[in-house]
């Protein structure tokens, strides 16, 4: 039986006005999502064509997920994205060209070359760069929320994991510390039904992932994850709830992985019929149709926004492709930080 | 100057820093309302209160996360655990975030992890270990692993300032048995400096830790046979003092590498590598290693002290090289 608060769909222009959207804001959210989807179709073509080295990864199908909690933060909160998390990096005002630069291994990227994919983030956006060990940047997060409760400063980390690594115990003991110690973290679980080939009852034995969170003392919500207005309305109450000493939140995004769990795999194994179910929940078409019948989305304002969103990914492209690779001579710069180092903003 | 056991020229260290820097703070498990299970942090959560001196839950991954995550906000974490054998369970946070994040993209992670090792005390094997070799060779981190008071304090604030992952080895076995002058005013010692902790003519003894102490009295004994000893401690083994490492091998020609540590890959298989590869001609006999075998750590005392090297051992090593 289910334990968490299913999150109620957000209906009329009126309730979002209430969520603290205005118009303009409801573009900003749309043509980030576009961006998201574009960047990453965009890098499935680059790697077609051989530009990137290694494997690629997407998060086609949670976007609106991505976007709705990104939208929901400050700019003095921070988070820890992973791969199917592009929408919080483009939300966060990362340029897209360095994102692509970043796939293919260029020296213009965020890493240098020295990772891929998006093993990236910019620290002055507030973002941490992930690591491959699902769900490790947890408890980084939860140590984010700490260094705010110490110093008592109105500031939230948000984390993010997925269902599969919710089985790990990083999951089990971040949320045991933030619980207890109350601290200003929001937890996000991007729940697409599939960690790799493994579905979700071979994960967990509750009916949702957020029930969890009643056994550590705080609110878990389950949330469509294709509704990116019901994804905000509740990241931005957890956020808040978190910033004004009110402690943890999970939060379960509910979406379904739209490819396979990297480039190379064709995903077999997710039953045909549950691609196509979710094809009509589609976040971004959901979303366009609802900002056309409830926002008065007109023909000019949206042929304006994605215009716009399809150049600014071939300038992108151009100016990642212009980007040379990086200098072998730079492979052993960097290993350890100066002192000086430590006196950048995020370190104050 | 005031007469200090190491552990208490750990906790002046560690209290000297918190006073002049409000962005340390500590955080491990026990360390506050009970002190820490070896006392290191007694009194500091009166001091500078519960948000500053944080009683974590038994959960060595959120300590060690934890830590990296306040670093990366900014802060000064001390973290600890409770014996260094329990690092394994904050490995990826250590290994995986913490090291790689400056490398990766740049982004400085000042954390000390303060780890209680050795043994000698029947801790058995998961009380007792000496993992610093493994860490040391882990790109990103540094090891620091001080034998004297005064080199315990001036490390741990030395680890406290840098701006890297510091991993802080701090030899149970010299806590209360070590007493020495220790300077009352805020010091460094900086790390990847050996000390010369005997000055000898014949062999040179590279070590660190609770050894030097054991290579100390196996010198005094090498003294009646008129072979003059010297002992470098290193200090710190990562970055490590390659440069007086090789200055004492040319003098001496005759080099004894002895650690705790298990023998396979332990981080005397390094020095000995490296002096065989840049002082060969030197040398005037084999590099030898006394360490311990490669076997777990045992309980019964008679089984331990077959298993630490010992005075007798550092003996039998340095005449056989003093012999060739």
């Amino acid at each position: 039986m289910a334990i968490a608060r299913e999150a109620e769909p957000v209906g009329s222009l009126s309730e979002v006005r209430e969520a603290g959207l205005d118009r303009v804001d409801l573009f900003d959210i749309y043509r980030n999502m576009l961006i998201t989807r574009g960047v990453e179709e965009r890098g499935h073509i680059l790697y077609r064509q051989g530009k990137i080295p290694g494997s690629f990864y997407t998060g086609r199908g949670n976007e609106a997920a991505a976007v709705g909690v990104a939208t929901a933060m400050e700019s003095q909160d921070v988070g820890t994205p992973l791969h199917r998390d592009m929408g919080v990096h483009i939300t966060r005002g990362v340029e897209p060209w360095k994102i692509f630069a970043q796939y293919m291994g260029r020296a213009d990227g965020p890493t240098h070359g020295r990772d891929g994919n998006v093993h990236m983030a910019d620290i002055h956006l507030g973002l941490i760069a992930m690591v491959s060990h699902l769900p490790a940047m947890l408890p980084v997060a939860v140590g984010c929320a700490l260094a705010f409760r110490i110093r008592e400063e109105r500031r939230v980390a948000v984390g993010w994991f997925g269902e599969g690594a919710s089985a790990r115990g990083d999951t089990h003991e971040s949320m045991t510390f933030a619980g207890t110690r109350k601290l200003p973290v929001v937890f996000i679980c991007d729940n697409n039904q599939w960690a790799y080939s493994t579905p979700t009852h071979l994960e967990y034995a509750t009916e949702h992932v957020a029930d969890r969170a009643q056994a550590y003392g705080f609110e878990g919500v389950v949330i469509d994850g294709t509704d990116v207005l019901a994804v905000y309305r509740e990241a931005k109450r957890a956020v808040e709830k978190a910033r004004s000493g009110g402690g943890p939140t999970l939060l379960e995004c509910l979406t379904l992985r739209m490819e396979g769990h990297a480039v190379h795999d064709d995903a077999f194994y997710v039953p045909k019929v549950m691609f196509e179910r979710w094809a009509e929940n589609d976040p971004i078409e959901r979303y366009r149709t609802w900002l056309r019948e409830n926002a008065e989305m007109t023909d000019e304002e949206e042929d304006e926004i994605s215009t716009g969103v399809k150049k600014l990914l071939h300038d992108a492209l151009t100016r990642a492709e212009e980007s040379p690779m990086p200098e072998t001579s730079t492979l052993l710069e960097g290993v350890y930080a100066t002192p000086e180092e430590l006196d950048t903003p995020h370190h104050m | 100057m005031a007469e200090m056991t190491y552990l208490q020229a750990i906790s002046d260290g560690l209290r000297t820093e918190m006073r002049r820097d409000d962005r340390v703070f500590v955080i491990g498990e026990d360390v506050g309302v009970y002190g820490g299970a070896f006392k290191v942090t007694l009194g500091f959560q009166e001091e500078f209160g519960p948000w500053r001196v944080i009683d974590a839950p038994l959960a060595e991954t959120a300590i060690m996360g934890g830590a990296t995550g306040a670093a990366i906000m900014g802060m000064r974490p001390v973290a600890e655990m409770q014996f260094a054998d329990f690092v394994s369970c904050a490995w990826d946070h250590l290994v995986t975030v913490a090291a790689k994040q400056h490398w990766r993209v740049g982004i400085p992670v000042p954390i000390v992890l303060r780890l209680p090792s050795g043994g000698g005390f029947s801790g058995g094997p998961f009380h007792s270990q000496n993992p610093e070799s493994s860490f040391a060779h882990i790109p990103g981190l540094k090891c620091v692993c001080p034998a004297t008071p005064e080199d315990a304090k001036g490390l741990l604030i030395s680890a406290i300032e840098d701006p890297n992952p510091v991993l802080f080895f701090e030899h149970k076995h010299l806590y209360r048995r070590i007493k020495t002058e220790v300077p009352e005013e805020r010091y460094t010692t900086p790390i990847g400096k050996a000390r010369t902790h005997r000055e000898g003519r014949d062999i040179s003894v590279i070590t660190w830790g609770a050894m030097v102490y054991t290579a100390e009295e196996a010198a005094q004994q090498l003294e009646n046979d008129g072979v003059s000893v010297e002992i470098i401690d290193l200090r710190t083994i990562m970055p490590w003092d390659k440069a007086a490492v090789l200055e004492s091998a040319r003098k001496t020609s005759k080099v004894l590498v002895l650690h705790e540590d298990t023998h396979t890959g332990g981080f005397g298989a390094e020095i000995a590598a490296t002096i065989a590869e840049e002082a060969f001609e030197d040398l005037d006999g084999p590099v030898r290693r006394v360490t311990a075998p490669d076997t777990p750590v045992p309980f019964s005392p008679p089984l331990e002290k077959a298993y630490i090297p010992q005075v007798e051992d550092v003996v039998k090593g340095l005449r056989e090289l003093a012999e060739y």
